[in-house]
């Protein structure tokens, strides 16, 4: 065997385990769904049976529901606020874990360890908090007596609603975002910080002109993964609200804080329409893949500037 | 030096208010302990109390063991296995796969490496549904169950687990002197020898990076768990278990508690030995 023939396949050998997997559940399952997108097809169907090709009968039928328009929406101002709330909280509790405090990383462990936990358990916790902790904090103090008002619970209306969803959507990821803001704080060289003191820089100035500019590849990063991740968000979805409550768009009834990945999935598995959930899929497909593309340009430029 | 000894109120403040954070951010677990040794009765009654007796934890979790919906041990059992064995393959063949994409330089290589990449930005959403269909009709044709056996899952965490995997090693691996290797070369090693004995070893810090990203995915898992095991199967992950067991008995709060207090325990106790590992992985890998 010569040397050429035994790299060649050697290569083929130590790719063909991940290839195999890659191509049964990514490569394989892709390719067929966004065909499907643009079918009939229906939930008994199997890759084998007769599928008619209907062009964009699906993206239009999507498009026309007002569940969907409506998610899309609610996904829209969830994912911006979620991801503005979680960087300024993380960043915020970054700023004082690299401080000058007595036990620092306890207060880090502690800011972490909801990130730890799968999101479905966490919306069952604050699903007890909202509906049960917080009402009964009312009947305790009389300050907070409105807690105690069933018409006043969080979860009861679309508008409390998603920023119950908000409030979960930070605990769970802000101990995350801080440790990435942690490590480029504590990245920052120690001359420059003591120069400024010298130069008798207040803490505010040095936050502005020091910190905060050295920080800016933490930034993009916790941007992007910030957004992304409260764009897919489902699992605290399904466990804190289910979609619920119901709201009216359109003359319809429709769930007031179904997210698109929850409504993938209701549209699927709840009206039963397999090759219009797809469609939806291609679409939420379509955002990410914009996103990512924008991502990778603005890291590039960044590259570029440094 | 000075500034570490006298401390300015400046920093006591901070220290208060980071406190009151902490309590802030644990208080949800801690609401989860108390009430899970309460009763029905007095979980729906006094969320906030402190609870009467403390040996009523005791039976809450002697029910939540032994209850027929969340099979407890039978959950974490299979929840450990699917992780352990998704771990291991996800960490052995990417690793391999990271090293066969660096060290050949064909336009075929680089073309399957682009495609892992690209792949990075598939959501779950697009592919999920064809995937059981696709498994379905993989299982009529060859007779291979797929749907609803551990094989199944851990085929799929290791195809969904691959691409940020070898993303990271192959990052890491360009890195690696080529001249490590050569020297073994003339030495007489083969290619895989060479892989395995001297490659293999170097990869330690990343792949402690890569078994904490996965590992806390695969483990939190819901979703795909979901869709390929089903619910009321003998095959059975923790956080389905838990959804399973909150779906079925609604409003009660005080055993439901109790499910999720049994299934943070073993995650925090695990995060507690690995800590370190864990917050250096997963920020390596936010970054990369």
């Amino acid at each position: 065997m010569t040397k050429k023939m035994e790299s060649a396949l050697v290569f083929w050998v130590f790719l063909l385990p991940v290839l195999v997997a890659f191509i049964m559940v990514m490569v394989i399952p892709f390719i067929l769904g966004s065909y499907y997108a643009f079918t009939n097809w229906t939930s008994s169907a199997r890759v084998d049976s007769v599928l008619r090709f209907v062009g964009f009968e699906n993206f239009i039928n999507s498009l026309k529901d007002p569940s969907f328009l409506y998610s899309f929406g609610i996904t829209f101002l969830y994912t911006i606020l979620n991801m503005i709330v979680i960087n300024i909280v993380a960043f915020v509790l970054a700023l004082l874990v690299t401080g000058d405090l007595k036990f620092k990383n306890v207060y880090r462990v502690g800011f972490f360890l909801p990130n730890l936990i799968g999101g479905i358990i966490l919306g069952y916790i604050w699903q007890f908090i909202f509906n049960n902790a917080l009402p009964s904090l009312g009947s305790i103090i009389s300050a907070f007596d409105f807690l105690s008002d069933p018409a006043n619970l969080m979860l009861s209306k679309p508008n409390t609603a998603i920023a119950a969803m908000i409030i979960v959507g930070t605990w769970q990821y802000a101990g995350y975002i801080m440790m990435i803001y942690v490590a480029a704080i504590e990245n920052i060289p120690q001359e420059l910080i003591e120069a400024s003191r010298m130069d008798g820089a207040t803490p505010w100035i040095r936050l502005k002109s020091i910190t905060i500019p050295l920080c800016a590849q933490a930034f993009t990063v916790t941007m992007f993964l910030t957004l992304v991740n409260s764009f897919k968000q489902f699992d605290v979805n399904v466990s804190l609200t289910s979609g619920g409550p119901s709201t009216m768009l359109m003359g319809q009834p429709i769930f007031g804080t179904e997210l698109l990945a929850l409504n993938i999935y209701n549209t699927a598995f709840i009206s039963n329409k397999l090759s219009e959930a797809q469609a939806r899929a291609f679409i939420f497909f379509l955002i990410l893949a914009i996103i990512s593309i924008i991502q990778v340009n603005v890291n590039k430029k960044k590259e570029i500037e440094l | 030096m000075k500034s570490s000894k006298i401390r300015r109120p400046s920093s006591f403040l901070a220290e208060i208010l980071t406190i009151i954070l902490f309590v802030l951010f644990l208080f949800p677990f801690f609401l989860v302990l108390i009430n899970s040794a309460k009763t029905s009765f007095e979980v729906t009654q006094y969320p906030l109390a402190w609870p009467k007796k403390w040996e009523t934890i005791v039976d809450n979790i002697i029910k939540i063991w032994t209850s027929e919906s969340v099979c407890y041990p039978s959950s974490l059992l299979s929840s450990a296995i699917i992780t352990a064995v998704s771990l291991i393959l996800i960490n052995v063949f990417s690793a391999m796969a990271g090293w066969a994409l660096v060290r050949t330089k064909t336009k075929v290589s680089s073309f399957i490496f682009f495609i892992f990449v690209a792949s990075m930005v598939i959501p779950f959403q697009i592919v999920m549904f064809p995937l059981l269909s696709w498994f379905r009709t993989v299982t009529v044709a060859t007779g291979i169950r797929l749907l609803r056996t551990y094989q199944g899952i851990i085929l799929s965490y290791v195809g969904f687990g691959a691409p940020l995997s070898i993303f990271m090693f192959h990052g890491f691996i360009k890195s690696i002197p080529l001249e490590l290797e050569e020297a073994a070369t003339i030495d007489g090693c083969h290619r895989h020898q060479i892989f395995f004995r001297i490659i293999f070893p170097i990869l330690k810090p990343i792949q402690a990076t890569v078994l904490v990203l996965n590992g806390i995915w695969i483990w939190n898992d819901y979703l795909l768990p979901l869709l390929v095991l089903g619910k009321g199967n003998d095959v059975m992950t923790v956080p389905l278990a838990v959804s399973n067991f909150a779906g079925a008995f609604v409003k009660q709060w005080d055993l439901i508690l109790t499910a999720i207090l049994m299934a943070m325990i073993p995650v925090i106790v695990f995060f507690l030995f690995a800590q370190k590992y864990i917050v250096k992985g997963m920020v390596a890998g936010a970054i990369k």
